[in-house]
């Protein structure tokens, strides 16, 4: 893609000036410029991150050996409740947003999101939010104890006195990101430059437009099922409850025909990611783009067909059981040409291992296992013993923090000179690589082996056997959440100064955001460039 | 794509309605959320303050970012660029609320198919209605819980007929007033817009009616009664709050045409009002066939 005409900053277009930014807070408050929301998103998600990594060091903590010693089994539950939640919409879906937000507007040469109010307000009612579910740590019954994925009648019959708060948590997030979702269709639709024919966008934009699909589908699903907990819980309701003529499992089937394409909305953007900064390192055009653009969409349309892979469990009836181990199973085909693409982009390839290559390559091995033991569990038969053992904890944190999680790092990494202006310090950010990359399977690889031996996840306490790989997985855990700490001190190192950042700092990269200056100015594209 | 004009978009300034916005849905949340912990427990709650608080403060904020939008239109600095992102925004929109109904409707429909058939026994649940509930017997509408609680079924002639005849008029006369418009027919499309707007209001007041009824002694339908009047009224209580809204969309359209606004050929929001209202309209058809029909 080559662009002709760039006008980044250009002061002579004569509309009205928008452009003096406030300063202090009400610039953050008030703004709608698409930088400025998709850094609020990133530094959200990045306190959210370290949030929900507390929460997780307290679990591993109390695991790290046999026996209950430092929190009640109630206080644990609360946190591997909390824990999940925070880091599926706390963390992961807003550090994409932001991404989204940053990029998608330079990639595709429009002036900002179409919708820039309404951007504003989707990430204002985050911290909102998020302050009402972690205000529940204090009401009487504390937070929120029956698992991220609140099952009834935990979440009803037993639950205690804060589900009211949580399910109208929940819902703000649910309306936070459809109104993100649909800024980022708009804009897409909307506000490619002339010339950009959607099989020309940079295939960033096209994950987003997919996922934002699938949240746009399926994020209205979650809040009609939390309303129907709220309802069941304090408004007297049946819907899962027996006696009434209801059903518990219709719970799972309403909730998991959210769940499973949230699933993949917190991995097609790392698809995205990693297809921009392999090909960059490699110097080489991505392999195979359509065929990454239709995998993609495949995986989005199969996603609606899978959720209840998640339920082989609870007695469906046969034929339920065969559809949904069929349909998961077809899943790894697309995501499998995709693997193949990033493995064919790299062949033969110049490749350079600056750190943004360095999480890019260890996602595609690593979110190859998660994919792997995913493949396992969609067995039907297999799945009956490894339902809710650690080998689920290991395959989803494979999936999401050496997958999601890793790809967002490697997009952080490689956009930072674009937003910062300035290099990042490279010593220490392939410090936090490597101490990242070790510890992560220090962390999560020893939960396969514990959760076929049979350890039950979401328990405090366990048999002796397991002790030895739990003192280990303990281990990598707290490795892993400080080596964090150095990621956040290359950050606010590259935000303070460093070797001044070209337009474009990598020498294979592609794309019209390489095309303004860096930093990137307040406001770029005004007038949209021409794109052959 | 490339045959659209690209006009330079209109990127508007630092706006505070949105903040307001965000406190507004904390407000609501806050006094939602206390108001409904408090409800069995009968001790005072300043819950439903706050939840009022929290209302006033988001209708403020509708005025006050809607005023800036209208102003910003009114002036001329929209393009017609942005007049398809508000389109693509609007229509997008309701396809997340028509997903929020399939919840429902598939709570609904997967109760009637699978849940109560099986509490009776039903596919390999032998042991379910034998053991569990011998005295249960699959019904719809379910007019008597395995529990035991016993409810009235509501029958789909008399208010909910008239009020499907009210709504689909209502769509058609909607449809009327947007023809009017674009023609630049004014007189007639303040007749058809009132026209639309009174319909809606006479549904909802024949809702209350039938909630009414249902709610009296002789039926004993209540929110409460099983897996029958839960789908009942959550699906038609969530429909009558769109209708509301719809309403209430319609009615600052009709202040908008009184003032003048709107121009034959510049006139998204009396275009998403409409769209909301047909969108409302067909999830009614599909509740009369579902919910009170089948």
């Amino acid at each position: 893609m080559t662009t002709e005409t760039i006008s980044h900053d250009s002061h002579d277009d004569a509309h009205d000036h928008h452009d003096h930014k406030m300063t202090g807070i009400k610039r953050w408050l008030f703004t709608t410029n698409h930088k400025d929301i998709g850094s609020m998103y990133l530094w959200f998600s990045f306190i959210m991150l370290l949030t929900g990594g507390a929460m997780a060091m307290v679990i591993r903590a109390e695991l790290f050996q046999p026996g209950l010693q430092i929190i009640s089994p109630d206080f644990f539950n609360q946190m591997t409740t909390v824990h999940g939640l925070i880091m599926v919409f706390g963390a992961i879906m807003p550090a994409f947003t932001g991404l989204a937000n940053w990029m998608i507007p330079m990639m595709i040469g429009a002036p900002d999101m179409a919708l820039p109010r309404l951007n504003n307000w989707s990430f204002w009612i985050l911290p909102f939010a998020f302050t009402i579910l972690l205000s529940s740590f204090f009401m009487a019954g504390g937070a929120p104890n029956f698992g991220w994925t609140f099952y009834a009648p935990l979440s009803t019959t037993y639950s205690n006195g804060s589900t009211a708060f949580f399910v109208f948590a929940v819902h703000i997030m649910g309306i936070s990101s459809i109104m993100g979702a649909i800024n980022i269709v708009v804009t897409i639709m909307n506000m490619r430059a002339p010339g950009m024919t959607y099989m020309k966008m940079p295939l960033f934009v096209w994950t987003f437009f997919i996922t934002a699909y699938l949240l746009v589908a399926v994020m209205p699903v979650l809040a009609g099922v939390v309303t129907m907990v709220l309802t069941d819980t304090y408004f007297g309701t049946s819907f899962f409850d027996a006696a009434g003529g209801g059903d518990p499992v219709m719970f799972q089937h309403i909730f998991w025909f959210f769940g499973h394409p949230e699933v993949y909305i917190m991995i097609l953007p790392a698809f995205g990611i990693v297809s921009t900064t392999i090909p960059a390192f490699s110097r080489k055009k991505l392999f195979g783009y359509s065929s990454m653009v239709y995998a993609t969409a495949s995986i989005a349309f199969l996603s609606f067909i899978v959720w209840a892979h998640h339920m082989f469990t609870t007695g469906m009836p046969l034929f339920g059981e065969l559809f949904f181990m069929y349909c998961t199973m077809l899943i790894a085909v697309p995501t499998g040409v995709k693997v193949f693409n990033w493995v064919a982009t790299m062949w033969r390839g110049a490749i350079t291992f600056e750190t943004p290559m360095l999480f890019s390559i260890a996602f595609v091995i690593l979110f190859t296992i998660g994919g792997f033991s995913g493949l396992m569990l969609a067995l039907t038969p297999v799945d009956f013993q490894y339902h809710d053992t650690y080998f689920v904890v290991a395959h989803f944190h494979y999936v999401l923090v050496t997958g999601a999680l890793f790809s967002i790092y490697a997009g952080v990494y490689y956009w930072l000179p674009k937003w910062t202006g300035y290099m990042f310090d490279e010593t220490l950010s392939k410090a936090h690589f490597w101490c990242s990359l070790i510890s992560v399977n220090v962390l999560f690889f020893p939960m396969h082996f514990l959760g076929l031996a049979g350890m039950p996840r979401r328990i405090p306490d366990y048999a002796l056997q397991f002790a030895d790989f739990n003192k280990w997985v303990s281990i990598g855990g707290f490795a892993f959440g400080l080596s964090q700490l150095i990621f956040l001190a290359v950050v606010i190192k590259c935000i303070r100064g460093g070797k001044q950042a070209e337009a474009k700092p990598w020498d294979g990269a592609e794309g019209l955001e390489w095309t303004v200056a860096s930093p990137a100015p307040y406001h770029t594209f005004e007038k949209p460039p021409k794109v052959d | 794509m490339t045959t659209k004009q690209y006009e330079s978009y209109y990127v508007p300034a630092q706006s505070h309605w949105p903040i307001v916005g965000a406190v507004a849905l904390f407000l609501i949340a806050v006094g939602a959320g206390q108001y409904v912990s408090t409800l069995a427990s009968e001790q005072s709650s300043w819950g439903g303050w706050v939840l009022l608080a929290g209302i006033a403060l988001i209708i403020y904020m509708v005025f006050g970012w809607f005023g800036n939008v209208i102003n910003e239109s009114m002036a001329g600095k929209y393009s017609a660029q942005m007049d398809g992102s508000f389109k693509q925004g609007m229509s997008w929109f309701i396809f997340s609320e028509v997903m929020f109904f399939a919840a429902f409707f598939g709570a609904l429909f997967y109760a009637r198919v699978f849940a109560v058939p099986w509490l009776d026994g039903a596919g390999n649940n032998a042991m379910t209605g034998a053991v569990l509930w011998p005295e249960f017997t699959a019904t719809w509408p379910l007019i008597k819980t395995p529990d035991g609680t016993e409810t009235t079924g509501m029958g789909w002639y008399g208010l909910p007929l008239i009020n499907t005849i009210l709504l689909l008029t209502s769509s058609v006369t909607a449809h009327f007033a947007h023809v009017a418009l674009e023609q630049n027919k004014r007189p007639q499309l303040k007749a058809w817009l009132g026209l639309t707007i009174v319909l809606g209001v006479i549904f909802l007041s024949l809702q209350v009616l039938e909630y009414a009824h249902g709610y009296s002694d002789e039926m004993k339908l209540y929110l409460d009664s099983g897996i029958y009047g839960n789908t009942f009224y959550m699906l038609t209580g969530f429909h009558g709050l769109h209708v509301t809204l719809g309403t209430i969309m319609l009615f600052v359209v009709f202040l908008r045409v009184l003032k003048g606004h709107f121009t034959p050929e510049n006139h998204f929001a009396f275009q998403a009002a409409s769209w909301y209202w047909h969108f409302v309209d067909v999830v009614w058809v599909g509740l009369f066939i579902f919910v009170y029909i089948i």
